[in-house]
C-alpha cells in the first residue's frame, strides 16, 4: 500500500518533527490548549458540583447539562465561537472547555452526594460545622470520583482539540487538515495515527496518575461513575 | 465603511437555502439511521456472546474502550486513505462508535437481569438459548432501548465530524458558513442538528414505551 509507505516516510522525515509547524511544536500547542481548557472547566465545574452535591440538590441540572452536551455537536460550537469574533486558540480553548464541564460537574456532584449519610451525621454529631464537614470529611471521600471526572474530561478534551484545526486552531490536527488540503493521504494517515497515539498515551498516563494518587482502600470506587 | 448585517438568526436565509438545508438534513438523517441500524445488528450478537461467555467479555469490553479513546477525527483520517473521501468512510466511523456504545449497554442490561428470574426460568426447563431469547433479552429491553437512544443522539452529533472527509451532513453547512463568515448558516445548521437529535430521541422513547408496556407504570427513566 503506497499510502502506508507515504505515511511511514512522512513520519521518518526529521523536518516534519522540528520547526514551528513540526510534530513536536504542534504536540506542545495541543497539550497547552488542553490544559488551559481543562483548568478553565474545572474552575467553574468543580466548586459548583461540590456545592450542589453538598446541598443535595441540582441533580436535574447535571442531567440536563450532560444530555445537551451530548446532542450539541462539538463542531457546531467550534464554528460558532470561531466566527463569532474569537480567533484560533481562544475559540478552541473556550469551545472545548464547554464540553469538559459536564463530566467534571457530574462526577463532583455524584462524589459528594454519595458520601455515606452516616459519615456525614457522625461529622455533624462531633460538632463540625457544615463547611468543616464538607472540607474535612466529604471532600476527601469524594476525591476518587473528582479525579475520575477530571480524567474523563482531560481525555475528551485532548481528543476534541484536533477538530479545531478545521476552524483555525493549531494542534496535532493541523497535520491532518494540511494533508487533506494538499491531498497527501500519507500525511493524513500519519496525522491520524499521531492523534490516536496521543489520546491513548494520555489516557494511560492519567489512569496511572489517578491510581497512584488514590489511597489503596478507595481504588474500587474510582472507576464507578466515570461514564 | 458599511458593514453588511450578519445576523445569527435569519428566516430569509432558511427560505433562500431551503434546497441545501433539506439535502444536508436528509444526508444527516439517513447516515444516522443507517449507522445505528448496522451497529445494532452487529452489537446484539456480540453482546449476547460476551454475556454468555464471560471470559470473552473482558477483552471485548477492553478493546471497545481502547477504540473509543481514538478520536473520531483520527479515525476518519486513518480510514480516508483506504475507503476514500465520502459516505463510506463516515458510515464506517459512525458504526464503530455506535457499536461500542451499544455493546456496552446491552451487556450491562443482560448482566443486570435478576438472578432469581434466571433461576426460575432454568427451573422451568429453559435451555441457555431459550433463556437468552425469551427471558433475558425481554428483561434487558429497557437497558437496550436506553443504549439505542444514547447511541443515536451521539451519532447525530458525531456525523458533523464527517466534514473531515467532506461528507458531514449539517456539519458541511456549518463549515461552509464558517468559511464564508455566514452566521445564519452556522446557527441554522446547529439548531437543525439539535432538533434532529431531539426528534430521534423522542421517537425512540415512544417506541421504547410501546415495546415495554410493563414498565409504563413503574419507572420514569
Amino acid at each position: 500500500m503506497s499510502v502506508v509507505s507515504d505515511a511511514v516516510e512522512w513520519l521518518n522525515d526529521p523536518l516534519n518533527w522540528t520547526g514551528t509547524h513540526g510534530v513536536l511544536a504542534l504536540t506542545r500547542e495541543h497539550l497547552t490548549i488542553s490544559v488551559a481548557a481543562v483548568l478553565l472547566a474545572a474552575v467553574i465545574a468543580l466548586p459548583l458540583g461540590v456545592w450542589l452535591g453538598h446541598r443535595r440538590s441540582g441533580g436535574s441540572l447535571t442531567v440536563v447539562l450532560a444530555n445537551t452536551s451530548r446532542a450539541l455537536p462539538t463542531f457546531a460550537l467550534l464554528t460558532i465561537f470561531a466566527s463569532g469574533g474569537l480567533f484560533g486558540q481562544t475559540a478552541t480553548t473556550l469551545a472545548v472547555a464547554v464540553f469538559a464541564v459536564p463530566p467534571i460537574l457530574t462526577n463532583a456532584y455524584t462524589g459528594v452526594l454519595e458520601v455515606d449519610a452516616d459519615v456525614r451525621d457522625a461529622a455533624r454529631g462531633m460538632g463540625m460545622s457544615s463547611v468543616r464537614s464538607l472540607a474535612l470529611v466529604e471532600l476527601p471521600l469524594a476525591l476518587p470520583l473528582l479525579a475520575a471526572g477530571l480524567r474523563t474530561a482531560a481525555v475528551q478534551v485532548i481528543a476534541t482539540v484536533p477538530l479545531a484545526a478545521f476552524v483555525g486552531g493549531t494542534s496535532l490536527g493541523s497535520v491532518i487538515v494540511t494533508g487533506l488540503a494538499l491531498q497527501r493521504y500519507g500525511q493524513v494517515l500519519a496525522g491520524g495515527v499521531l492523534v490516536a497515539l496521543l489520546c491513548l498515551v494520555a489516557e494511560g498516563v492519567l489512569a496511572g496518575i489517578q491510581r497512584f494518587l488514590t489511597p489503596m482502600p478507595m481504588r474500587q470506587r474510582a472507576t464507578s461513575s466515570s461514564e | 465603511m458599511h458593514v453588511a448585517a450578519n445576523p445569527w438568526l435569519s428566516w430569509d436565509y432558511v427560505v433562500r437555502n431551503r434546497g441545501d438545508l433539506t439535502r444536508a438534513l436528509e444526508q444527516h438523517t439517513t447516515l444516522t439511521i443507517q449507522a445505528v441500524l448496522i451497529a445494532f445488528v452487529i452489537a446484539l450478537p456480540l453482546a449476547a456472546l460476551a454475556h454468555t461467555r464471560p471470559r470473552l467479555a473482558a477483552p471485548l469490553v477492553g478493546l471497545a474502550g481502547v477504540l473509543y479513546t481514538v478520536p473520531s477525527v483520527a479515525l476518519f483520517a486513518m480510514l480516508a486513505p483506504f475507503t476514500g473521501i465520502g459516505r463510506t468512510t463516515v458510515l464506517i466511523g459512525l458504526v464503530t462508535y455506535a457499536l461500542l456504545v451499544l455493546v456496552r449497554n446491552i451487556v450491562v442490561g443482560l448482566d443486570g437481569v435478576a438472578e432469581e428470574v434466571r433461576d426460575a426460568a432454568r427451573g422451568l426447563g429453559y435451555g441457555p438459548a431459550r433463556l437468552l431469547l425469551r427471558v433475558e433479552l425481554p428483561n434487558a429491553l429497557p437497558a437496550i432501548v436506553a443504549g439505542v437512544r444514547l447511541a443515536t443522539v451521539s451519532t447525530v452529533a458525531l456525523t458533523t465530524v464527517g466534514v473531515v472527509v467532506g461528507y458531514g451532513g449539517l456539519g458541511q453547512l456549518m463549515f461552509r458558513g464558517f468559511r464564508s463568515r455566514y452566521h445564519a448558516e452556522i446557527l441554522t445548521a446547529t439548531l437543525l442538528c439539535l432538533a434532529l437529535a431531539l426528534a430521534c430521541d423522542l421517537v425512540l422513547y415512544v417506541a421504547g414505551r410501546l415495546i415495554t408496556p410493563w414498565s409504563r407504570s413503574a419507572q420514569t427513566t
